[in-house]
């Protein structure tokens, strides 16, 4: 159900797509982007590292054309499941529209919490961003791309959210992103801030007895590439700590991820999660599968 | 008879870089390696990688060709001359990669000026050039080192 909701959005999306003209002259021009450039798929849909957006836009096409891309992430964590799906268009290598679904499935500890086991909190992501300056590969050595971007989250578990002790089901984290491409080392790195209220992305509400204001936040990716398809790296996220039943830990990950071709890249990365949800060690495998045009 | 002509050969300017024999003209200019907007590499750990003069040959004349075989951008290089790419490619490459040659071509507004070149033509010509690259198994690092002193020229190739 929550998926067939997804494909109306994914739908409406593509319509906007189809819809948008160009700013600049001349017939559009679809893909053209460098292999893995488009970014992976985050958890939250902005086009990124697996954890953290970049300053990079969702698609394949450069700034004379409109692309797409799609994931569907998958990650068995010790007590829990979770997995999202999501949409993202790129506009002019400029604009970014992104939408995801993210479910996360208490499995047993559902029950211990008092929730049923195989209690799922469900979460809605509308993601818009804007490259202001710069190119993640081109242009001076020194000059990174840098995009701001903001995240609108609704949580589909409202009453559940609520009763954790969370003060809102719904929230907008706002984000400034750095990406650069280091040619002569081989080795991108993405800075992140992000102002946010978000409980685990959201998933948990926002704010909580500890404070509800925004807090800054850091990301950070780190990925080495070994060949035109093919890079590893890491990530971290530092998140706030605002439940005091449910204390939230920093994310961070190590991943591989193949452009299995041009119009689709596969990600596979160990995530330590830390406490979520009273449960500590919240590690795992995640997988992505990313389709993009 | 040998000195004669050992002689008269010397004393017969050589063709400016504008009017090569065997090349399409271009408008006269004056070649300086500051044309190749490109700070060469010191050292020869990147000479080596590229197996020299001759690899660097080989990459160049590869990449010529399958540029202009592209069915991408091929189109861009119809009814072009292909000698003179070929040789201030060559020279470019073998100037940034510090392999002792100095670069006699335009500047890189001049020499894509009316090409129409888009960024998407440019990513092409780059991953033609990592095919070439590879073939002459030149290292992934050292391909990237080469790729670091082109990519800031993007602003002068891709037409706004």
């Amino acid at each position: 159900m929550d998926f067939t909701r997804s494909c109306g959005v994914a739908g409406a999306l593509l319509l906007a797509a189809t819809l948008a003209s160009p700013a600049s002259a001349g017939e559009p021009r679809g893909g053209g982007k460098l292999l893995l450039t488009n970014g992976i798929s985050t958890i939250e849909g902005s086009a990124g590292g697996g954890l953290t957006p970049w300053a990079v836009i969702a698609g394949n096409a450069t700034k004379d054309g409109v692309g797409v891309q799609s994931g569907i992430t998958v990650a068995a964590l010790r007590s829990y499941d979770f997995r999202s799906l999501d949409l993202a268009i790129g506009a002019w290598d400029r604009i970014e529209l992104s939408y995801a679904h993210q479910r996360f499935d208490t499995n047993k500890v559902g029950g211990k919490l008092g929730l049923g086991n195989n209690y799922k909190f469900d979460q809605d992501i509308w993601g818009a961003k804007l490259r202001l300056a710069g190119d993640a590969v081109y242009g001076p050595a020194l000059l990174p791309a840098v995009a701001v971007g903001a995240q609108y989250k609704k949580s589909l578990s409202g009453a559940i959210v609520h009763a954790i002790g969370a003060r809102h089901s719904g929230g907008t984290d706002v984000y400034a992103s750095a990406t650069k491409l280091f040619l002569a080392r081989s080795i991108l790195v993405d800075t992140t801030a992000r102002l946010t209220k978000a409980n685990q992305t959201g998933l948990l509400g926002f704010g909580g007895d500890r404070g509800g204001g925004y807090t800054l936040q850091a990301e950070s990716s780190v990925a080495w590439q070994l060949s035109r398809r093919f890079a590893i790296g890491a990530e971290y996220r530092t998140k706030p700590d605002r439940l005091s039943i449910a204390h939230e830990s920093d994310w961070a990950d190590l991943f591989a991820v193949l452009a299995i071709g041009r119009h689709l890249t596969a990600t596979v990365a160990y995530a330590d999660l830390g406490a979520i949800a009273t449960e500590k060690g919240q590690r795992g495998l995640l997988l992505q599968l990313q389709g993009s045009f | 008879m040998l000195v004669f002509a050992l002689l008269l050969a010397a004393a017969v300017p050589a063709a400016p870089p504008y009017a090569m024999p065997g090349e399409a003209a271009v408008a006269p200019y004056q070649a300086k390696d500051s044309n190749a907007e490109a700070r060469p590499y010191t050292g020869d750990f990147m000479a080596r990688a590229f197996h020299g003069r001759a690899g660097i040959a080989r990459v160049a004349g590869d990449l010529v060709d399958r540029a202009y075989a592209d069915p991408v951008i091929g189109e861009i290089f119809k009814g072009h001359d292909k000698v003179r790419p070929t040789r201030t490619l060559f020279e470019q490459f073998c100037y940034i990669i510090g392999a002792g040659c100095t670069y006699s071509g335009r500047d890189m507004i001049a020499s894509h000026k009316d090409l129409g070149v888009q960024q998407a033509d440019m990513n092409r010509l780059v991953e033609l050039l990592q095919r070439a690259m590879r073939d002459e198994k030149v290292p992934f690092a050292a391909q990237n080192r080469l790729l670091a002193r082109l990519a800031p020229m993007r602003g002068h190739v891709v037409q706004k």
